[in-house]
């Protein structure tokens, strides 16, 4: 018996408490419709490369129906009273809560994202949402947004395939707890759970236009960022396309928040809890296949323990199980899509060119979908390519420090601040460390942690704004003193 | 498996870290820390693994093949001693293909029933383990408890059981513990040379943080334990998961560091197949092939096995049984 070998057996979640329909159309106005050009486009499954469904594909003059519907919607929405608002968030959240399993299944499906994170991580945390921000809705006034906090009208919302349904849950919920309304636009490679989303907004009862969702591509996205009936822009996604939405809002009276790239700073000093450290280094980059913005893609470790964590990391690394997303052992799914594989290839071959050493534990990928191993990178410095640009995918790159000042310094020296971690045992370190990063969020001895009640967003290219918490609120608020827009002449100008 | 194959020569040797009372504490003190909260999620973490079919029929039966099989009251009659090594031999009457325990594991003065018992069962390979140095507490004089050890090996207990000081090692005096299980492990020696396994039992619990729980790892690995065990089951904190896990990855640093490969024995409270799959999980992705065997993992239970034998039946039938399909002993 000793020489058997301890080996999982496969544990499928079952793909059939998800009913996927051939085709979906346009969430408008509370029904689903066909694009006005009647264009559509097809969801994949990135592990398999199955043809999930068909989607309808969004043009300007949906955008536009989209909005006025919206617009329309804005006027009740708005004037109910918030403990109204809070009840329809409770019972959108409780509707997700108990089509979890359902919607854990499809995203998975529909991302290449294991059902382990999914079920645990991604449907928890969209739930616990929609439960804050229900609990805010009638509390407006105690949130810290001045006297009387009126909404802002519609919400146009863009967001990327990493987290599908989370970070629809990150714009949704704030925005019609506040009293706006929404047009959302999920990415082209993951639409689907957003239209599930639909329907769960549909078994909640939630009036008719509140909110729209928009299936289709880049330019779509761009309509919605520009339609003049758009009062407030949140964009999650590339830095290249958020600066392209901060010149699009740019003069007009549109609020805007932006949650884009970043290359988070993972920093391991020398007394830091090893084992815990490696786990959180792994978690850093080697969750949901280090499709995390936040994620902590470089990894700067004191040169002093280097090798004693980099064997320990390289050890943990072997034993990362990569393969079927719906297998509830699997560690690490499939990519995202054929174009993010060969944008993390050819980042990875540019690490190699450049000189860094490349590892990865001997691990058999799958021959249909999108698939990489979990990558290491040493003997990586500041110059590397790998160093300074966001590679969104499974690859950690290894830098190394003498001292606290220099590992500041290094996790400073980026054009993105988004996130950072550090590791030690010693309590003054990690605040005197903390208080002089430039990130938006710092994690002590931990990674990738994530709450409702806690803001996050970024420093310098990582974007602008905050979401989550009392912040997130804010966003979708008109400052005191500010014309809220959906009333009066707004409306007007639209409907001209 | 058997009591006379030791551990590989170490590599490297052991360092000296144990000339003074103050070089040992300032090894100890200088290991990496144990952060709870990211030790717990780790634990919780390999405990959502899902095994099924196959897999869980190989743990299941592992599992069986790992139990010592442990009574430790202060009623304990000959009678009871027997009825267990019955079980521990033929752990289900109805199904001759369930593997026997690993060990039966008694108090001193029933290893020689023990030892009898087995041998009439037919099952004299199934090892016997005492508990010694004064068993739960520790607290008597070195000479009790190396004369209880001795005792027990005398009556032919294959495998020693020995509690720490924890008040001497709560102290910080770490020497007087090494010595204490130097001292055991010296008193373990039989006539002809061969020697009883010894298992080190810290009683987590009373240790408290896991920081002290890794020290003590160290400690009593560098003394020279054969195994390291979590606690007696007489407090009320045992096994846990995570303090589990903390001890595996120092046996894991430990053989890195020398070569030496030392067991690891979880006691108390884990009482469900589920639970002991969860601990195997944890050895297979901790430690790996190497520690997934009798001879280096061992689970301190009494009523696991009999739920172990459940889920073995809804294995092989098809359905669940109840608590009358499997024996009482």
């Amino acid at each position: 018996m000793a020489h058997q070998k301890f080996a999982y057996a496969p544990a499928p979640e079952s793909r059939a408490v998800v009913e996927l329909a051939p085709s979906y159309g346009l969430f408008i106005d509370g029904e689903f419709a066909e694009a006005a050009d009647g264009r559509v486009f097809k969801s994949v499954s990135p592990s398999s490369e199955e043809v999930l469904a068909e989607v309808a594909r969004a043009g300007e003059a949906d955008v536009d129906r989209a909005v006025r519907a919206a617009r329309k919607a804005f006027t009740k929405w708005s004037a109910l009273p918030g403990a109204e608002r809070g009840k329809y968030l409770f019972r959108i959240a409780r509707v997700l809560q108990e089509r979890a399993r359902e919607l854990a299944v499809l995203e998975s499906l529909d991302n290449g994202k294991p059902i382990r994170e999914t079920r645990d991580v991604d449907l928890p945390l969209v739930a616990a949402h929609f439960f804050y921000y229900a609990g805010w809705a009638d509390k407006l006034e105690y949130a810290g947004c001045g006297p009387n906090p009126r909404p802002l009208g519609v919400a146009g919302q863009v967001i990327p395939w990493n987290f599908p349904l989370l970070m629809l849950a990150w714009k949704v919920a704030p925005a019609l707890a506040a009293g706006n309304t929404v047009v959302l636009k999920p990415a082209e490679t993951t639409p689907l759970s957003a239209l599930f989303f639909a329907d769960v907004c549909r078994q909640a009862g939630l009036p008719r236009g509140v909110v729209n969702i928009l299936t289709g591509y880049g330019d779509a996205g761009a309509a919605l960022v520009a339609h003049e009936g758009v009062d407030k822009v949140a964009f999650t996604g590339s830095t290249e396309v958020g600066k392209a939405i901060a010149r699009t809002v740019a003069g007009s009276r549109k609020k805007v928040t932006l949650e884009l790239g970043g290359k988070a700073a993972n920093i391991v000093f020398d007394d830091a809890p090893v084992d815990q450290a490696v786990e959180g280094i792994v978690n850093g980059i080697f969750f949901n296949q280090g499709h995390v913005c936040c994620a902590g893609s470089r990894l700067l470790v004191q040169e002093s323990v280097q090798e004693e964590v980099l064997d320990a990391l390289k050890r943990r690394m072997a034993t990362l199980r990569v393969g079927d997303p719906l297998d509830k052992n699997t560690d690490i799914g499939a990519i995202n899509s054929a174009e993010q594989l060969a944008r993390i290839t050819a980042l990875a071959e540019a690490g190699e060119a450049e000189g860094a050493e490349r590892w990865a534990p001997p691990c058999e990928l799958p021959r249909s979908g999108y698939w990489f191993a979990p990558t290491l990178f040493t003997g990586v410095t500041q110059a590397h390519r790998i160093a300074r640009e966001e590679i969104f995918g499974p690859v950690l790159s290894v830098l190394t420090f003498r001292t606290p000042a220099e590992a500041v310094e290094k996790a400073n020296n980026t054009p993105y601040g988004l996130s950072a971690g550090i590791w030690t045992e010693k309590g003054s370190r990690i605040l005197a460390v903390a208080s002089r990063l430039r990130a938006g969020v710092v994690w002590a001895n931990t990674f990738n942690k994530f709450d409702p009640t806690s803001p996050f967003g970024g420093y310098k290219e990582s974007g602008y704004g905050r979401e989550g918490g009392r912040h997130g609120l804010a966003a979708y608020l008109a400052e005191p003193g500010e014309a809220a827009g959906g009333r009066g002449e707004g409306e007007g100008e639209l409907d001209r | 498996m058997s009591s006379e194959v030791l551990p590989p020569p170490p590599a490297v040797p052991v360092p000296d870290v144990t000339s003074s009372a103050q070089a040992l504490r300032s090894y100890l003190h200088g290991l990496p820390g144990v952060d709870a909260v990211g030790l717990e999620a780790r634990a919780a973490a390999l405990g959502t693994r899902s095994v099924k079919t196959t897999a869980k029929a190989y743990a299941i039966d592992l599992a069986i093949a790992m139990i010592d099989l442990t009574t430790l009251e202060g009623a304990d009659t000959a009678g009871k001693v027997r009825a267990l090594c019955a079980k521990g031999v033929r752990p289900d009457p109805t199904d001759r293909t369930a593997p026997r325990v690993a060990a039966i594991c008694v108090y001193g003065d029933m290893v020689a029933t023990a030892k009898e018992a087995l041998a009439a069962a037919g099952g004299p390979e199934v090892h016997v383990a005492a508990v010694a140095t004064a068993f739960p507490s520790g607290r008597a004089a070195r000479a009790v408890k190396l004369a209880d050890t001795a005792e027990a090996v005398a009556a032919g207990a294959d495998e020693i059981d020995m509690v720490i000081d924890r008040g001497a090692f709560l102290s910080g005096r770490y020497l007087d513990v090494f010595e204490e299980i130097q001292a055991v492990k010296a008193a373990c020696g039989r006539p002809d040379g061969s020697r009883a396994h010894l298992k080190v039992i810290f009683e987590n619990g009373e240790l408290s943080t896991y920081d002290n729980i890794r020290r003590c790892s160290w400690l009593a690995m560098l003394a020279g334990a054969d195994f390291i065990k979590t606690s007696t089951g007489k407090v009320g904190v045992n096994a846990t998961p995570a303090n589990t896990l903390v001890m595996l990855e120092a046996v894991r640093d430990f053989r890195r560091a020398t070569g030496v490969q030392v067991g690891v024995k979880p006691a108390g409270g884990i009482r469900t197949a589920k639970d002991a799959v969860k601990y195997l999980v944890m050895v297979n992705e901790t430690l790996g092939d190497d520690w997934l065997s009798p001879q280096w993992f061992r689970f301190g239970a009494s009523s696991l096995l009999n739920d172990l034998l459940m889920q073995r039946q809804k294995l092989s039938t098809g359905r669940y049984s109840g608590p009358d399909y499997v024996t009482v002993d």
